[in-house]
């Protein structure tokens, strides 16, 4: 696993540099959460359709053994082959393993986290295998080597003319050029080469059905269904915790899932896989990779119940002003900071801090998970197991003195409103973390507790 | 041991106790006039929908819409004669020059103007992503309130089936809306009285 250069706090001072930049992206994603708001108040059924889904998700948690098996035995009954991954690894060879039998050497590939969780990308391209991911946004950010930042909408970071750039290098657009419509033309016209000319594509699942064998994949794009239906093999892959029971249970999942991701009520394509076409090869890779022992703690096994949708990333107010880059993780925002202590809780110590805790996150969560909370549950397990740097410890530790004993705190107050007033520039420095981008307030002539002991009378 | 079997064990060894699945996990949207519903909502997603009585008035019709295009395809026996390319292929990616499709297709959702379309129908699962442009045809008295209704009906036990609401967008670049990413450029949907 590679080392984190610069921990999300640092991340975010960079992505901070450029004001301007800053509130556009706070923005943009804010106007998504708005969308979210409006198509979900369209539904009075919404919050029955909430506790339904995590109670759904809360069945296949504590099915997920006997649901597996289940699934498994229906997708081999339709035809399909079934692959198991402890970890990123593993799951790795299995795909590598598939291209190099039917001697394949490129690939398309639709939008998989798991396959971003993995670093799959990175080991094909080392083991010769072209692979290009056919998700505007995600060829995009490939093109530019760069990890997605958003889960629903890799390219969110970046500005047209970026984009325009990029295009103009890789794809021959013309130089300056910054129209979507013309933009997107270009890709389209690139990506339906390789379309018609890979003969393996890899999709990733947005539902898994024990009941029938067979998976959902929804695009807006339609990208997963040109690859899979033009190739001669399809591999699906899957974290485990996508499964469903039942097929009527997608009623539930896919009146949620888009309304909450972009507000649309659904994606344009969500497309049911079950068999294999005539002469095609199917495959399906189900992966742990880190997923068994999170569903042993019991404080986050609730993060399995995800859907993925990113609802969580664009109501939050520190991901829309740090950027899915500064969580060093495949799955950023407020869900990635709960899953990703779990592969590694020393890379990755101080996401469940980058957070107001404000729990917007988990107010928007179309399957309930607590996620606020779990932030919470992380720092404590964090601290604990002295992952987290002294600094920020020696901070707690004497923040906790300070508040748990009122005279201290009362002597403590009263020093640090005459420090303001007599000699502000020892606060109003870039030493202090809580100056940077505010002017510090006025500090009052007296505290609260004084004026209340004065009037109560 | 196999990687299954460590999967399947470490579960075990880590789920929480059994619950139970939820006994009602289904709504009723009860849509006054569904038709107006799901013409609605694929207006949203750019897509006319057309009523048509029969096979004269859409043979009359898509003569005049796709008037002067050339390969045409579909799955409709009464519009061979208006089709001027064969779907009678063998490899899909023959089909990769067709300009318009006309598709039968099952059903309709009104709340979000989801159009079932799955193997039963068609003899290429690309066609419809391929083809630049895109017609379902699909009987008017199909269309179901919402999602639990679709799955209610959804007895299809073919291989694959799609949902497709609307033409290929995407929103990629600075969530600026553009139609046609990688699948059809446009949708139009002709609901039809009796065919």
């Amino acid at each position: 696993m590679s080392k984190v250069t610069m921990d999300h706090a640092g991340a975010s001072d960079v992505f901070n540099a450029d004001e301007p930049y800053v509130n556009w992206h706070d923005e943009t994603l804010w106007f998504v959460r708005h969308k979210r708001d409006k198509s979900s108040k369209m539904l009075p059924e919404w919050e029955e359709l909430r506790t339904t889904a995590s109670s759904i998700k809360h069945y296949v948690l504590s099915h997920l053994d006997t649901l597996l098996e289940s699934f498994e035995a229906k997708a081999k009954e339709n035809g399909v082959h079934v692959h198991w991954a402890s970890n990123a690894a593993e799951h790795n060879e299995i795909v590598l393993g598939l291209l190099r039998k039917h001697k394949i050497d490129q690939m398309v590939k639709s939008k998989s986290m798991l396959t971003e969780e993995c670093h799959m990308n990175e080991f094909l391209i080392k083991n010769g295998i072209d692979v290009i991911d056919t998700d505007l946004g995600e060829r995009i950010v490939q093109l530019r080597n760069e990890p997605p930042s958003h889960i629903v909408l890799p390219a969110i970071h970046l500005k047209k003319q970026d984009i325009g750039d990029l295009f103009h290098e890789h794809l021959g657009t013309e130089a300056g050029a910054t129209d979507p419509q013309y933009l997107t033309e270009a890709a389209r016209q690139h990506l339906r080469d390789k379309f018609l000319t890979r003969r393996a594509a890899l999709t990733g699942v947005n539902f898994a059905i024990a009941e029938t064998g067979g998976f959902v994949v929804s695009t807006n794009e339609g990208n997963a269904d040109m690859g899979a239906h033009l190739a001669d093999i399809h591999i699906a892959c899957m974290g485990f915790e996508k499964i469903i029971p039942r097929q009527e249970h997608l009623g539930v999942f896919l009146r949620l899932l888009a309304r909450s991701a972009t507000g649309q009520p659904i994606t344009t394509y969500s497309s049911h896989f079950k068999k294999p076409r005539e002469g095609q090869e199917m495959h399906i890779v189900i992966v742990d990779n880190g997923r068994s022992t999170q569903l042993g703690r019991e404080d986050f096994r609730n993060s399995l119940k995800c859907i993925r949708c990113g609802a969580c990333m664009n109501t939050c107010p520190v991901y829309r002003r740090s950027g899915g880059h500064s969580y060093h993780n495949a799955v950023a925002g407020p869900i990635g900071s709960i899953l990703a202590p779990n592969l590694d809780m020393s890379k990755n110590a101080d996401l469940p801090f980058a957070s107001t805790l404000c729990g917007s996150c988990s107010n928007v969560c179309p399957v309930k998970i607590d996620i606020h909370d779990q932030l919470y549950k992380w720092r404590q397990v964090l601290v604990k197991a002295g992952h987290v740097p002294g600094g920020k410890k020696a901070g707690i530790t004497a923040m906790s003195t300070v508040l748990s004993q009122p005279r201290f705190y009362q002597w403590s107050g009263r020093i640090g409103r005459s420090v303001m007033r007599a000699v502000p520039f020892m606060v109003n420095n870039g030493l202090n973390p809580w100056y940077k981008q505010r002017e510090m307030p006025e500090p009052p002539k007296e505290s609260f507790r004084d004026w209340y002991v004065k009037n109560r009378k | 041991m196999s990687a299954r079997e460590k999967i399947l064990q470490q579960i075990k060894a880590n789920k929480p106790d059994a619950t139970q699945l939820p006994e009602r996990f289904t709504f009723n949207s009860n849509f006054s006039d569904p038709q107006a519903k799901f013409t609605e909502s694929l207006a949203a997603v750019y897509t006319e929908v057309i009523v048509v009585s029969g096979t004269d008035e859409l043979k009359y019709k898509i003569g005049e819409m796709y008037d002067g295009v050339v390969n045409r395809a579909t799955t409709i026996p009464e519009l061979s004669d208006w089709a001027d390319f064969s779907l009678n292929v063998s490899d899909p990616h023959e089909l990769e020059t067709i300009e318009v499709a006309i598709l039968q297709a099952e059903f309709g959702v009104a709340e979000n103007g989801a159009i079932w379309i799955s193997d039963k129908y068609l003899p290429h699962r690309v066609l419809p992503f391929i083809t630049q442009n895109l017609a379902f045809v699909i009987p008017r008295k199909s269309i179901v309130d919402n999602m639990h209704d679709a799955y209610k009906v959804l007895t299809d036990t073919t291989g694959w089936g799609c949902f497709i609401s609307g033409p290929s967008k995407t929103a990629d670049i600075e969530q600026s809306l553009v139609i046609g990413a990688h699948g059809a450029r446009s949708l139009v949907v002709f609901l039809v009285d009796s065919i």
